[in-house]
């Protein structure tokens, strides 16, 4: 279910063939501080087989068409953490943000208040809402350097309020919009699922071998094509099995689309164009992309403009899944849950290292748990100290990847 | 000679620079011509890095003024900087640990289609090249990030990125603090060759002596954010630039007029 190619690195790495290249490639980057998403992937394993192993509801189709749902939401939030992360920031205004969001959308489609706006127009409404919330928190950071920590922590309590005191007395807003509810609550026609899983296991083919013939032509070494054509063959298989479940249930869920789809729009983003090089570079050394003649600023703002609008989509799909907002919009373990999902999946602390499909692997791998012990009759104290102790863990690992290269002196 | 008569490819006239109350340069003039390599010498807080750094934008002067190719210039960013072809080596190398040595070299340079879509293959190609060129061949590859290259590796791509570009002025902060024998060879070596054959205005920054007198055609020294003087290298000795460099004894004046003036 990640998304694109091999990294660069790991093309290059790979030129001397073989399995064993790639591993050595792969131990390089940790030794490089990046810990990849290998250690998420395999916890991920773990947990699936532990939960299928303890109750036979866990690995059914119903149930993995719940879970997709449930895990959406926080999944489109930690792609915006993602970002911030890189830049070696925070944003703890998340939750409340897209508390804002679902708000604003079931606000604006409300009939008979005079906005009655058709769905499409509320999100994109409330999306730019989101965004422009981030472009004010990033400017305090960016342009005065008020720390992100304080900015957004602000930004948390002062829109908390603001939902407050949009839903008023009566305290909740019933969505009767489709188009907003289908956002979680529509599941794709059986062949549009299959269409959808042969669409991408070609699309990522295509840009494996594009990228390979580019190298080719200009006579720079390739990436071993038996270990890309391993990986295609994963996803492919990944890609294909996840339909197949999911149409013997109800079908794809949109909000699994939507997940998948924004993953790879924003790992594009992030990879391949220069804005994406540009974070990573704030996140690595501010000062040396200063040097270079990036606009930090510049950067940062619309860093804070990207998690401001992905919380808000967040926020819409929580509303869409309850048809409605209430005053708990955005609060609970919103914020946390994202913030962990990013870390957990793999994107350091520290700035400057990670990917977004980090946002994915650890929004799985949270809802996973919490879905897992709710089937098996856990209480809520279960699954907040298993996830504490997972992003623990995860926070551990970046940590000790960081330090080593501390010690080496560098 | 003619060089007195074209003016100067960089040139600062009085220019100061203030720290809060720390005075790190007070009406300061410098120099470098095409063709040559003038080094910058003077003792820990002269002022050194200080200078060079408002020459690339990254904070500007207070005062005094900046003359390129003879034509007075504003420099407020680094972008004024690169435009103008002035390249420098940072001393505390300007290298972003977690992004590749591609990334590195093409840091906010990128080569990019209509829609910012980087071009990669053109990218690492022209790296390579590069690297080459200047002789640099113990990276294993060119895809490694720089937090696993040793010293002397970031010190060559800190290099080598500098003048990758069409740059005329190319400043270097103590290239060589940080290397081996045979490398800190290779970067004089170097050094030179973007002078007396690539025609470049070099800016050599060094403790070592040794090392300035080896490449260097003029040498000027700064004591405590003063001008002290500056030296032709064939015409004084490292006796008479140690004194200059300690005791701020102006000895002898070449090119630069009003140069002599007691330094303290
Ligand atoms: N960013 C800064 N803020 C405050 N003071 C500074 C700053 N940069 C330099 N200084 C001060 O300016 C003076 C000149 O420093 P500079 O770094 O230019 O010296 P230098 O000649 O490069 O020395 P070195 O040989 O040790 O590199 C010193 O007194 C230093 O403390
Ligand atoms: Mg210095």
């Amino acid at each position: 279910m990640s998304v694109l190619g091999p990294s660069e690195v790991e093309l290059a790495a790979a030129e001397e063939g073989g399995v064993r290249a790639a591993a050595r490639a792969y131990l390089e980057r940790v030794r490089a501080g990046d810990v990849g998403s290998l250690p998420v992937i395999v916890a991920l394993a773990l947990i699936t087989v532990f939960f299928t192993a303890k109750t036979s509801v866990f690995f059914t189709s119903i149930n993995f068409d719940n879970l997709i749902v449930q895990m959406a939401p926080v999944a489109l939030i930690a792609i915006g953490v993602v970002f911030v992360l890189l830049l070696g920031e925070i944003d703890l205004s998340i939750g409340s943000v897209s508390g804002v969001g679902g708000v604003v959308v079931a606000e604006l489609q409300q009939a008979g208040t005079g906005h009655n706006l058709g769905g499409g127009a509320a999100i994109a409404i409330a999306i730019a809402v989101g965004a422009l919330i981030g472009a004010l928190q990033g400017s305090f950071v960016a342009l005065i350097g008020v720390p992100s920590f304080v900015v957004t922590l602000a930004g948390l309590l002062a829109f908390q309020g603001v939902i407050l005191k949009a839903l008023g007395i009566q305290g909740v807003i019933g969505i009767q919009s489709n188009t907003v509810n289908n956002v979680a609550n529509y599941f794709l026609p059986k062949e549009w699922g299959w269409a959808i899983a042969a669409a991408v296991t070609v699309g990522l083919c295509a840009v494996t071998v594009s990228g390979f013939v580019t190298r080719h032509r200009a006579g720079l070494p390739i990436g071993n094509p038996l270990l890309a054509a391993l990986r295609l063959a994963a996803l492919a298989v990944i890609a294909f099995g996840a339909v197949a479940i999911c149409n013997h249930a109800r079908g794809v869920p949109f909000a699994g689309l939507l997940v998948i789809g924004l993953i790879g729009f924003w790992t594009y983003v992030a990879r391949r164009t220069t804005f994406g090089r540009h974070v990573y570079a704030v996140g690595g050394n501010p000062e040396a992309a200063r040097r270079a003649g990036i606009n930090v600023a510049r950067i940062r703002i619309l860093v804070f403009m990207i998690s401001g609008a992905m919380a808000a989509l967040g926020g819409i799909a929580f509303a869409a899944r309850l048809s409605s907002v209430d005053l708990t919009a955005g609060s609970g373990t919103v914020l946390l849950d994202s913030i962990a999902a990013a870390v957990i999946g793999g994107t350091s602390l520290f700035g400057g290292r990670g990917y977004v499909r980090s946002a994915l692997l650890g929004a799985l791998v949270i809802k996973t748990i919490e879905n897992g012990l709710d089937l098996l009759g856990q209480t809520d104290w279960v699954k907040n100290v298993t996830t504490g102790l997972i992003l623990l863990a995860a926070v551990t690992l970046d940590t000790l990847s960081r330090r080593r290269l501390e010690r080496v002196g560098r | 000679m003619t060089a007195a008569m074209t003016p100067p490819t960089l040139e600062l006239r009085r220019v100061s620079k203030a720290f809060g109350s720390v005075q790190a340069l007070r009406d300061v003039d410098f120099e470098v011509r095409d063709g040559e390599v003038m080094a910058l010498v003077g003792d820990n807080g002269a002022g050194k890095s200080t200078l060079i750094k408002s020459v690339a934008g990254i904070h500007p002067f207070d005062s005094g003024e900046i003359y390129f190719d003879g034509k007075r210039v504003e420099i407020h960013g680094p972008k004024d900087a690169a435009r103008l072809g002035i390249e420098v080596v940072y001393q505390d190398l300007a290298l972003c640990d977690n992004l590749d040595v591609v990334q590195n070299m093409y840091l906010g340079r990128e080569v990019h289609d209509l829609f910012h879509r980087l071009k990669e293959p053109v990218m690492e190609q022209r790296t390579s090249e590069t690297l080459r060129s200047l002789s640099v061949t113990t990276l294993k590859s060119v895809r490694q990030t720089v937090a696993t290259l040793s010293g002397g590796q970031r010190q060559s791509v800190a290099v080598a990125r500098a003048v990758m570009w069409n740059s005329r002025v190319v400043i270097l902060d103590e290239p060589t603090a940080a290397l081996g024998v045979a490398q800190t060879r290779q970067v004089l070596e170097l050094v030179k060759r973007l002078a007396h054959e690539q025609g470049l205005a070099v800016v050599l920054i060094s403790h070592n002596l040794h090392d300035v007198f080896e490449v260097a055609d003029r040498i000027t020294v700064l004591r405590l954010g003063r001008n002290v003087g500056v030296y032709e290298r064939s015409a004084t000795t490292q006796q008479e630039i140690v004194s200059a460099i300690t005791a701020g004894v102006p000895t002898k004046v070449a090119g630069i007029e009003g140069t002599g003036e007691a330094a303290t």
